[in-house]
């Protein structure tokens, strides 16, 4: 008898579900239902994943910058760091809403390329976010932080705040092939003032910039060299990894770590001395200049072009002479997450 | 033997109509169709030609993934190794093409054996063993996840040869663009559904999944048939790293990392249970259109994607639930 029952729970089913797609309408866009827009410019954010914090503030800049120029913004992002597929499926499904222009965060620079440039050629605006594809010109535009310099500042720091010092060196690095690691890695090298074979790095290892992953790559550093009095880090929560590890080993106040990105939690772990400075990014405003620059494009059909550097700063509470720096206070009220 | 009768296409007028409604794939077929309309009257676009194309592109990869885990379902297993397998077969296919170099056509080939025999060795460890399916995949999907990014070296393949992206490519259809990948697609998809419903190899299958005791004791060769079920699922699954590497246009070592699970949904949403012996491939076609019909036009109404996560998560649970009800009715 069940089974006669079926189609009736399915069609219930649908509907259910059917309500709480509206809901989601109404609330995190910009309108209700997309043949109301009326006149209003579409623009499309696809993020890497929906549950990073740096995203999620990315989404916040885009979503305040679509309220102010009278766009509509749809979001969507792909499962995990890494998911090409979903990505594409996005792009395709907001060029077919019909949108303007789409900011995305490239989860793999090379392998969206192909979609991107589909979507360009029906006249859609591509803006990079964060990570360039590769090459660059597949997109109308970058806009990003220059992670090089974000490297180098926080290099520079740990060279003055180090005095002359002997170092032993630690870098929690990202993943291989990874350009965003790459350039903060080299940056922070460089800033530093030693070239990338110098005898005092005597530790690298990738973290894939998680916490639990830093702490166990910071734990094999020091097995492998416990004399090590530097670290770097290529964001905040492998830094607060390798701070967990230091602790451990109670060298928490012999053992300097510096950091990449700027987070809330980050910015907090500078102001309670786990960390001596990070490099702030601004992902707000990344998306929120995208947004501007596809309702200028949909406005006068002038199109945003090259690289534009949204800027980075050095946050810190113990200030290095030759280092320009903010205090917590700034990074706080800046900060992301 | 089975309590169900699949969807079969031969059988005519009312008696055709009283099967459809009382598969376990008519409950899905009306939310499929119930999301279409609501979908049409939400947004401009989703009623369109080329629309209907771009889910179909959309969902393929996936959709062949299913086939095969559909197959496997049926006989009681399940395959989480089937998004990482792919995944192997697309990254070798493009390198072996790009930088063996092999002509085109050996490549395809080579990716789609190897899959093959990563098929046959879960059958192989399934059956012969033997060992539990969930195990057995788990373990495979780590070690076809490894070779991936070992062979790969962890980079993107680029600059396919043409051969490899003609399924990515669109022809005209009156005046809409389908790609052939959407036409392979449908006849794998035809081509299973009568497998399953009107040959003896279906029968055998339907009545190994019910009960692998009493089809080896009504002389059913239940190894042989285990063992070429998972090896046909890995022939199937290195098809889709085909249409992948075609509808993408790179080899990604990233890819089809969530692909398990999301041919999992697509079989029990398709009205397939778990619980082996009982659903169909055409049930799986449905299935896989649900959750490219929300994804699409939750898109077009400017809904951000967490929320066509959160309606996949409800109709899954509510199928499961469906499913269970009905059992509990034929008992």
């Amino acid at each position: 008898m069940f089974r006669r029952a079926q189609p009736a729970l399915a069609i219930g089913a649908v509907g259910l579900a059917l309500s709480l797609a509206a809901c989601g309408s109404g609330s995190g866009t910009g309108s209700a239902g997309g043949s109301s827009s009326g006149g209003k410019v579409k623009v499309g954010l696809i993020t890497k994943t929906d549950t990073n914090p740096y995203f999620v503030k990315m989404k916040q800049g885009a979503e305040q910058a679509a309220t102010s120029a009278n766009a509509e913004l749809s979001t969507a992002a792909g499962k995990f760091d890494g998911d090409n597929a979903g990505q594409i499926t996005a792009l395709e499904n907001m060029v077919a809403s019909g949108v303007k222009g789409v900011l995305i965060t490239p989860n793999d620079s090379k392998a969206i390329v192909p979609a991107i440039a589909k979507a360009r050629a029906k006249g859609v605006l591509v803006i990079a976010l964060d990570t360039p594809p590769e090459p660059q010109s597949s997109v109308d535009a970058l806009f990003a932080t220059d992670n090089v310099k974000a490297g180098e500042l926080i290099g520079a720091y740990a060279k003055a705040a180090m005095g002359g010092k002997p170092v032993k060196i630690a870098t929690m690095d990202l993943a291989p092939g990874v350009s965003v690691g790459v350039q903060r890695h080299d940056g922070f090298v460089k800033g530093f003032g030693i070239d990338a074979a110098d005898p005092s790095i005597v530790c690298s290892q990738d973290t894939g910039g998680d916490q639990a992953k830093g702490q166990t790559a910071m734990e094999t550093c020091l097995q492998k060299a416990p004399d090590i009095n530097l670290v770097y880090a290529i964001n905040e929560p492998a830094a607060l990894g390798a701070y967990t590890a230091v602790k451990a080993k109670g060298r928490e106040n012999d053992v300097m770590i510096v950091a990449i990105d700027g987070g809330c939690t980050g910015v907090r772990a500078v102001k309670d001395g786990k960390i001596a400075a990070t490099s702030q990014q601004y992902p707000l405003k990344m998306a929120a200049d995208g947004v501007k620059a596809i309702a200028e494009y949909a406005k006068t059909g002038k199109k945003a072009a090259g690289y534009t550097d949204t800027g980075v700063q050095l946050i810190t509470d113990e200030p290095q002479s030759g280092a320009e720096s903010e205090d917590t206070g700034f990074g706080l009220e800046n900060c992301w997450g | 033997m089975t309590t169900s009768t699949p969807l079969a296409v031969r059988a005519d007028g009312p008696a055709a109509l009283r099967r459809l409604l009382t598969s376990p794939a008519a409950g899905p077929l009306a939310a499929l169709v119930l999301a279409s309309v609501f979908f049409s009257t939400a947004t401009d676009q989703f009623l369109s030609g080329g629309n209907f194309s771009l889910i179909l592109q959309q969902v393929m990869v996936v959709g062949i993934l299913a086939i095969g885990q559909t197959l496997i379902i049926l006989t009681a297993g399940i395959d989480l190794s089937c998004g990482a397998v792919m995944a192997f077969g697309g990254i070798l296919i493009a390198k072996l093409a790009v930088s063996g170099p092999l002509p085109p056509l050996l490549a395809i080939a080579l990716g789609i054996l190897a899959c093959a025999g990563f098929g046959l060795l879960n059958g192989v460890l399934v059956r012969v063993v033997p060992l539990p399916p969930f195990i057995v995949t788990l373990g495979m999907l780590n070690v076809a996840f490894a070779l991936t990014h070992i062979y790969s070296e962890e980079q993107t393949v680029t600059d396919l040869p043409g051969p490899l992206t003609v399924l990515g490519r669109t022809f005209p259809l009156g005046r809409t663009d389908v790609t052939y990948g959407s036409l392979v697609t449908i006849a794998l998809f035809l081509g299973f559904a009568y497998a399953l419903s009107s040959t003896a190899w279906g029968r055998h299958l339907y009545a190994l999944g019910n009960s692998a005791e009493s089809a080896r004791l009504s002389g059913i060769r239940v190894s042989r048939l285990t063992v070429g079920v998972y090896t046909i699922a890995g022939l199937v699954y290195g098809i889709a790293a085909l249409l992948l590497v075609s509808r993408t246009g790179v080899g990604d070592p990233q890819a089809g990392q969530t692909d398990n699970l999301d041919s999992i949904t697509a079989v029990v949403l398709g009205g397939t249970s778990l619980f082996g012996g009982r659903g169909t491939v055409l049930g799986t076609l449905v299935g896989v259109l649900i959750v490219g019909v929300f994804r699409n036009g939750l898109q077009l109404m400017g809904v951000s994607s967490v929320y066509q996560t959160l309606v996949t998560g409800v109709l899954v649970i509510l199928a499961v639930t469906v499913d269970q009800l009905s059992r509990k009715g034929n008992r």
